[in-house]
Parts: structure tokens; sequence; C-alpha cells
């Protein structure tokens, strides 16, 4: 008994606004992920809907949906943490990789129109 | 045994007796001298029984002032190197007229530019950067040590493994040729088959790593560990800035890692991300390679505005004019470094909508500079100046930096930079602002924080003469390069064909003579400043007036830094303690609660660089045996949970009570 | 803790400018924020191989494309492996947050479990796919898809190497804060390889099927 309750006090006097999980938020994330998992799983493999447009955002937006859900539910995150810095740092972090990424992918989508306009780089060995 | 050319290479790796440069003169002598010096230090290290002293009280510290003395003298030393390559290539480029070829053939020459930039941005001033937020940080909110101790003192030796690496490759193989960026195909495996290449990539894979963890450790600390009191808005200028760049080395230095793996993966297994062929391209290394590349350098200046604030304010004996506005500033800094990255390839033929964007953006990131220069002048102001050293820094730094800056929007401009690019006026840009800003910077730190470290002033003399050295020094060696730079003069080349280049070659190498007159100054001043200790003592732990609470402490600091936390209760707050009477305790101390030292920084450094020179002559077996071993001791580490101990409260109590002497001492 | 109230006032002397009274600071309050910005750089690390990818992923070079190479049932698989081992994983931390060792151990060694499951799944598709001559080396595509897949393999393999040592550290020295904190630090690392996954099943395996 006491060492049960040396452990919680442990685990509780230590409080730096880190946030613990519940079964219940657990399990609700859980099952939230296996659908959101799921549904894209199934569109791409059924061929579902016709467009593959279509199909293509909708399984980026699950996929999006379901990183927020990973984040609350398991990752705990919230606006208290750290007063504020966890948060901050995320987003910070979610702009760098939007730049990096969108970024990239412009610069380099200008370059090969530019300076490989012939090469079709499917068929290119 | 030794016949056997299967097993020799299966000991060996690529590593074979060519290896050694025993036919290059200048590389022998270097070898000579070096071994001489090193055996003369080993000798004199044993004979005065210092290795005992030097493992316990600073190869293992966890003290962040003592790791960050380390630093910069790791800086200082590879700042001689660095610039041994300078003037190699001033002595080259003045020479190589009228079909002479120089005293360098190309694949020396080659070398020499890459390890002048490989060695000066990594292993100098990143090196005297970190070294000085390091020392100065913790001090500044009023803690004992950075966050995690054991991680600064991991980081600062993975940084030397890094340099220790580049330096075999002198005598060891040879170094990359291919600019201190090394592009690909040049830098893959075809065109640089040599393990130049690879020396480069380890060196800075192993280095990045104590980056990078160095960059999470101050971060953390000054985000959990400052003194009551001491919210965002009344931390000290520099730890602000300080702050900033450490956002940008945890957000860049990954990208430098990746980058360089996906290189390595190409040059070892053959993978096609930066090849000709298979679909590789080599414009995506560019591409990544600046996404780091630009928040580098505003990783390396700004600290020394941090610095140029902090002495700005004390020598005009003068609050910091617009905190706030300097505040942001930086932190617009912060983020419009990532925005600008294209400006150094405008010319790769992203085309005109990409170009304009980046080219707007580089224009906008001047403001935030130009905003913190007026910030400066307004704070000297109706201050009250005294023109010591640090202070003749600051506007040495304001003259020499805003020229640079200047030329920097010139190249911002896309069509302009289409003239430029790739030119001597490129080269002159960047110095102007690397040494302007951030060296002068340094300087200007290292002379106003010295007296903390040690407890004695540097002689002011020998620190003006290498002042005035440098800063002419400077104008000569860089100026003209400007001018041949708007001629059209490409960089990087080693002989030339238009003999009327060569006066204005001549007159740089000029001005890099002065330049090492004026570092061969400053290790005099060193020098002469411990000779002359006791007549430069700082008594009271104050010289200059300062405003900050690493003033408060003692010349130097005790390992604990303060014997009561502070409580902070404005900007410049120890100012504001010595305005309202504030009274230092001298009685009622406790013991207190230190991180102990630790071998592990040492000897997983150790494991890397051996495992990093393994990789480099692909010697597999050495290579998996050393990766083995840093698993197995990082986890070892980790079982140790006892990793604390206390500073007793007689030991306090005596630390305390020698600083009230030597503070009545100083009172006479 | 970023700053600690200053719960001392000014005294009829003058303010306070100096903690007189002060209690030891605790171990380990800098950890788990640290790592949470580490963890911020390996996003960074990760962004940089989605962008390879992104840029590289349709290089093929007339080999073989992602619908000729990606088997979705299996990639589902893992997927829930992953997803399984993350729910595990939770589990262990609410025992751990009741202090019951046993169950903590056990939720973890299942959690090792799926991790491994997930990695055998996963060198088994990789040799499947070098087998049929889709090897790093044949074109960008498949260096960029190996390298992005493969060292979110890597960082799972390093978290399980990590798990089996906590868990060894668990069981020699119990829910100790320091364990307890290193348990909470790696509890961050896994879930955020699962995030890491959902970029990359949706990104790789299904938007290259698509294709």
């Amino acid at each position: 008994m006491s060492t049960k309750s040396k452990v919680e006090h442990d685990v509780h006097s230590h409080d730096d606004g880190h946030a613990h999980g519940s079964l219940k938020s657990y399990l609700i994330g859980f099952g939230l992920s296996v659908i959101l998992t799921a549904v894209p799983f199934w569109l791409v493999m059924s061929g579902a809907l016709d467009s593959k447009q279509a199909t293509g955002l909708i399984i980026m937006a699950f996929a999006v949906v379901q990183i927020v859900v990973h984040m609350i539910f398991f990752l705990h995150m919230n606006v208290r943490s750290e007063n504020g810095w966890t948060i901050l740092a995320l987003i910070f972090t979610l702009v760098l990789v939007i730049i990096t990424l969108t970024g990239s992918l412009w610069v380099m989508y200008h370059l090969n129109t530019n300076m490989m306009p012939a090469m079709d780089m499917s068929q290119i060995p | 045994m030794f016949d056997n050319p299967e097993l020799i290479k299966l000991v060996f790796g690529r590593l074979t007796l060519e290896s050694f440069p025993l036919h290059e003169p200048i590389l022998v002598a270097t070898f000579i001298v070096v071994a001489l010096g090193g055996i003369a230090l080993v000798g004199a290290l044993t004979y005065f029984r210092l290795w005992g002293y030097l493992w316990h009280e600073w190869f293992t510290t966890v003290d962040h002032k003592r790791i960050g003395i380390m630093y910069m003298i790791l800086g200082i030393v590879m700042l001689l190197r660095g610039f041994a390559d300078a003037i190699m290539i001033r002595l080259q480029q003045a020479m190589a007229f009228n079909g002479s070829e120089g005293y360098l053939n190309a694949h020396h020459f080659d070398q020499v530019f890459t390890a002048h930039g490989v060695i000066m941005i990594f292993f100098v001033a990143m090196p005297l950067v970190t070294g000085l937020m390091n020392f100065v940080v913790p001090l500044q909110i009023g803690a004992r040590d950075v966050s995690f101790p054991f991680l600064n003192n991991f980081s600062f030796w993975m940084t030397t493994a890094g340099a220790v690496l580049v330096m075999m490759s002198l005598f060891v193989g040879e170094f990359a040729k291919t600019g201190w960026l090394a592009y690909p195909p040049l830098s893959g495996i075809g065109y640089s088959p040599d393990p130049g290449m690879d020396y480069y990539i380890w060196a800075l894979q192993i280095a990045g790593v104590g980056t990078l963890l160095s960059g999470v450790n101050l971060l953390a600390t000054i985000v959990k560990m400052r003194a009551p009191g001491m919210t965002m808005m009344k931390l000290p200028i520099f730890t602000w800035t300080a702050l900033c760049t450490n956002v940008l080395i945890v957000a860049a230095f990954p990208v430098l890692t990746a980058v360089l793996a996906l290189l390595t993966l190409d040059r070892y297994i053959g993978t096609n991300f930066f090849t000709n062929d298979f679909g590789g391209n080599p414009m995506m290394y560019v591409n990544l390679i600046w996404i780091w590349g630009h928040p580098e350098v505003y990783i390396l200046i700004l600290p020394a505005f941090g610095i140029f604030s902090e002495v700005t304010s004390t020598f005009s004996r003068k609050r910091l004019f617009g905190y706030t506005s300097m505040v942001y500033a930086t932190i617009v800094i912060t983020i419009l470094a990532y925005l600008v990255w294209l400006h150094h390839f405008f010319t790769m033929g992203s085309g005109a909508s990409v170009n304009s964007f980046f080219g707007i953006t580089t224009m906008i990131i001047s403001i935030p500079t130009g905003a913190k220069i007026f910030n400066w002048l307004f704070t000297m102001y109706r201050g009250r100046i005294r023109f010591e050293l640090p202070m003749m820094w600051t506007i040495a730094f304001m003259l020499t930096f805003v020229i640079g800056g200047m030329t920097g929007v010139l190249l911002a401009v896309p069509p302009a930079d289409f003239v430029l690019h790739n030119s001597l006026f490129l080269v002159a840009h960047f110095h102007n602002v690397i040494i302007g800003g951030v060296l002068f910077g340094l300087f200007a730190g290292i002379y106003y924080w010295f007296p903390k470290a040690f407890g004695f002033r540097l002689d002011p003399f020998w620190g003006k003469m290498s002042f005035w050295f440098w800063v002419i020094g400077f104008y000569f060696a860089f100026m003209p390069l400007y001018v041949l730079g708007l001629m059209g003069v490409t960089r990087r080349l080693r002989t030339f064909e238009d003999p009327s280049l060569q006066i204005w070659f001549t007159i740089a190498g000029f001005g890099a003579f002065l330049v090492a007159i004026g570092i061969l100054s400053f290790l005099i001043q060193i020098f002469v400043s411990i000779r002359n200790r006791e007549a430069l003592r700082d008594l009271t732990g104050d010289p200059w007036d300062g405003r900050t609470l690493e003033w408060s402490t003692a010349s130097p600091p005790p390992a604990y830094n303060f014997a009561f936390t502070p409580v902070i209760h404005d900007l410049d707050s120890w100012y504001d303690m010595k305005k309202r009477g504030y009274k230092r305790p001298e009685t009622g101390f406790r013991a207190i609660h230190m991180p102990s030292n630790t071998g592990s920084g040492v000897i997983l450094s150790g494991l890397s660089l051996v495992f990093g020179f393994a990789m480099i002559w692909y010697i597999w077996w050495l290579a998996a045996v050393s990766f083995v071993a840093l698993l197995a001791w990082s986890i070892g580490h980790t079982f140790n949970y006892r990793r604390d101990f206390h500073i007793s409260t007689d030991e306090v109590v005596a630390s305390e009570n020698a600083r009230t002497e030597l503070l009545a001492a100083g009172l006479k | 803790m970023s700053s600690k109230t200053a719960t001392v006032s000014a005294t009829a002397e003058g303010p306070v400018f100096y903690l007189a009274d002060e209690h030891d600071h605790a171990e380990g309050g800098s950890t788990m924020f640290g790592f949470w910005i580490y963890l911020m750089s390996d996003c960074l690390i990760f962004a940089v191989l989605f962008a390879t990818y992104g840029v590289l992923g349709g290089n093929y070079a007339a080999g073989p494309a992602p619908k000729d190479l990606f088997d979705l049932p299996l990639v589902a698989i893992n997927t829930s492996m992953l997803l399984f081992s993350s729910i595990t994983y939770g589990f262990a931390m609410l025992a751990m947050a009741k202090g019951r060792v046993g169950a903590t151990q056990g939720w973890l060694a299942l959690t090792g479990l799926f991790g491994v499951a997930f990695i055998c799944i996963e060198l088994y598709e990789f040799a499947h796919m070098i087998h049929e001559g889709a090897t790093p080396q044949r074109s960008a595509f498949l260096s960029s898809f190996f390298t992005l897949v493969g060292t979110h393999g890597l960082h799972v393999t390093i978290g399980l190497i990590w798990l089996v040592t906590l868990m060894v550290q668990v069981a020699h020295y119990g829910l100790i804060q320091a364990n307890m904190r290193r348990l909470m630090c790696l509890s961050m690392f896994w879930h955020f390889l699962d995030v890491i996954w959902i970029g990359v099943f949706t990104f790789v395996y299904l938007m290259g099927v698509l294709r």
C-alpha cells in the first residue's frame, strides 16, 4: 500500500502539466484510428469512387484527421502543456514541414520543367 | 601474411601505403611541424603530470562554463588551420598569371578552398558561437547549468571528433575537392570516388549530431531553467538571440543530416537520388542543402547581434533602445530564414515566378536587420560611450556589416544575380557579412566575457593591434574582390589569363597578410594577458559595470554559479539590483545539488571517430565493431542512475567567503 | 516549470533578490520537453525524406512502378500491427500510472511483439521486392521508397531496442521517477512513429497505387 501510494505520489507530485490518458480516451482514439485507416484502404483497394483525384483528396483528408486524433488521444496534445511551449514547438515544426514539402515540390517542378522539358522520368532509364 | 592482398584488403579496406602523401612536400613539412608540436605538448603534459587534472577537471566535465571554454579553444585552433588555407588561396591567386601555374596544382587547390569553407563554417564559427552561448546563457538566466549537462559534454566531443577527422584528411588520404557544399554529381561516387568526399560526409554527420543535441539542450534550458521572475520579455537580449539561434539549429540541422545521408547512400550502395541517370536529380540536392544552408548563416549571425546588443548597452551606459522591437525583429528573422533559400541558386533555372518570390522575401529579410542597426544607434545616442575594445568591434561591425548587407540586397535581385552568381562579388559579399558580422561579434564577445571566464581582463594594447590589423586587413583583402567580381571574375579559379587582374589579387593578398598579423596579435594578446594576469585581475566580477546577471557572480564564477538562485524583477536585472541597493548575502549558505562528471562523452565520441574512419576507408569489420560498441556503451550508460552529487555547505561557505575577501580587496 | 512564480514578496527592507530558502530542484524537469524538441527535429528529417519521395517518386526509370509492387492487403496488416502496438503501449502507460509493475511489463512486452511483427512483415516485403528486381538501386523512385520506409523501420527497431532496455531497467529498479520519465519519452516516440506511418501508408502506398 505504501509503495503504491509512493509511486502515485511520484507520478502526480511532479506536475509539469503533462497530461495522462485514460482508458476511455485511448479506446476512443483507437476506434477512430481503425475507421480512419480502414476507409482509405477500402476506397483505394475497391476503387469505389471513379475519380482518382477525389479518392486522393479524401484519403489525404483522412490522414490529416487521423494524425490529429493520434495527437489528441495518444500524445495528449493540449495547449497548456509546458505553458504552451509544446504546442508552439509543434506549430512551428508543422509550418516548416509545410514549407519544406510545398517549397521543394514547387521549386523542383519548375526546375524540371525548365531544365529537363522533354524527359519523362518514368520512362527514361 | 603481408603477401596476401585479399587479407590486407579485408583488414585495411582501401587504406594503403599510397594513402599517405609522402611525395607532397607541403604536407610532409606540415606533418613534421604538427608531429613535433604534438610531441612537445604531450611531453609537457606528461612531465607536469597534468593528465589526471585534464581528465577530471576538463575532459569529463559537465560544467557549461568549462565546456564553453573548450569550444572556444577548439574554434581558435581550427581558425589557424582555416586561415592557413586562406593564405594559400590568396598566394596562389596572386601568383598564377602570365602562364604561371602557381605553386598548387588543381588537385590540391580544390581541396584547399573546400577545406577552407568547411573548417571556417563548421569548426570555427559554429564552435565559437556555441561556446559563447554555452558559457553565457545559464549565467544570464540565473541557472546553475544547462538542462542536460551530460549531453552538453557529449556534444562538445562529437564536434571535436568531426574536427579531428578533417585534420586527419591532411595526412591520411585527402579531402573533398567539391567546394564546401559538395554538389553532386561532382560529389557522387562517379566523379569523386576518393576518400576525400567521405571524410567530408562523416566529419559533418558526426559534428552535426553534436550541434543538433546542443540546440535541443540550450532551447530546453532557456525555456525551463530561468530564475523566478524572469519572464520571456525580461530575458537578456543575448539570451533571446540564443533562443532563436537554437530554434534554427533544431529546425535546420536535421535537413543537413538527411541530405548528407541520401548522398551517402548514393555513394555507398548505389542509390539514385542525385545521379544523372535512373531517375536521379542533382538539382534536388542543391534545393535541400540550401534549405539547411540559409538558416545556417542566421545561426551564425544571430548570436553576434545579441553580443552587439549587450555591448552597445553596457558601453553606452544605457538601456538597450527598443528591446521589444529587437525581440520581434529576431523572431521575424528566425521565421523568414526559411523562406529565402532559393536565392542561392537563382541561376539554376526555376524561372521568373519562383525567382521573383524568393527575391522579394530576401529583400524583406533585410528589414528587421536594419531595424536592429537603428536600435543600436539610438542606444548609443545620448549615451556615455566608453570606447573599450568591444565597443570598437561594434562600430567596425556596424560599418562593415552594412556594406555587406547592401551587397546582399543587390544580389537578391535575380537579374543582377545572373551576372554576379558565383563570381568574386559573391565571395566578397559573404566574407563581408561573416567577418564583419560574425567574427567581429565573436571578438567583441571574447574580449567582453573573457574576464568573467578567467578572472582577468585581456591586454588592451595587443587587443587594439589585433583590431586594427583585422579591420584594415579585411578591407584590403575583400574590397578588391568586389571589383573583380563586377569585372566578371569567377570564384574558385586557380589560374588567370588577364594580367590586368593581378594587381587586385595582389592587394587582396596584402590584406590577408595584414589579417595574419591581426591573428598573431590576438595570440600574443592571450599570452601577454596570462603573463600579466595579476595586473589585469578582475576583483569585483563586474569589470564593465554590466547590466545582466552574469556580472553578479565572481570572476570566474564558482562551479555552482549562484549560491542562491536570484529573483528577477526587471529587464537588465543586475543593473536593477545595483540601483535598488542589493546587498550580497554573506551567510546562510547551503549544500548545492550538482550533476557529476562523466567519461561517456569522450568515449562515445571516440568510438564515433573510429566508426567514421572505418566507413571512410571501407574497413567494414572495424565499422561494425565500433558501431556495436557505440550501441553497447550508450545502453550501458543509461544504467547509471547516480549522476549527481552535492557540493557541501562547507565548500560553498569557503568559496563565498573567498569572494567576500576579493570584493573587499577590490574596494581598497 | 518555465519560471517558478516568485512567491517571495518584498519585505520591509526592500525587494527580495534571491531565494534564501530553496528546495532541491527535482531532477529531470526538462526531460519531457527536451525530448519533444528532439522529436520535432526528427519530424524534419522525415519531412526531407517525404519531400524527396514527392519529387523523385515518379521517376520509375522504365522500371517497376508502385502498382506493380505494392501489396495493399499486406500493408493493411502491417498498419494494424503498428496501431495495435500503439494501443498496447497506451495500456502500459495506464498501468504505470497505477504503479502496477507486472501489468506494465506485460503490456510493454505485447507492444514489443507487435513491433517485431511490423518489422518482420516489412522485411519480408522488402526481400520480396528485391527478389523481383525492384532494388533500391533500380530507380530514384525505389531509392526514395526504400529510404523513407526503411528509415521509419529503423526508428521502430531503435524503439524496440529501447523498449527491451527499459523493461530490463524496470525489472531491476521498479517504477522509479527516472524510469517513468523514460517510459513517457518512449511513449512519445512510439506514437510519433505511428503518426509518421499514417503519412507513409497514405502518400506512399495508397497514393502510389492510385497514380
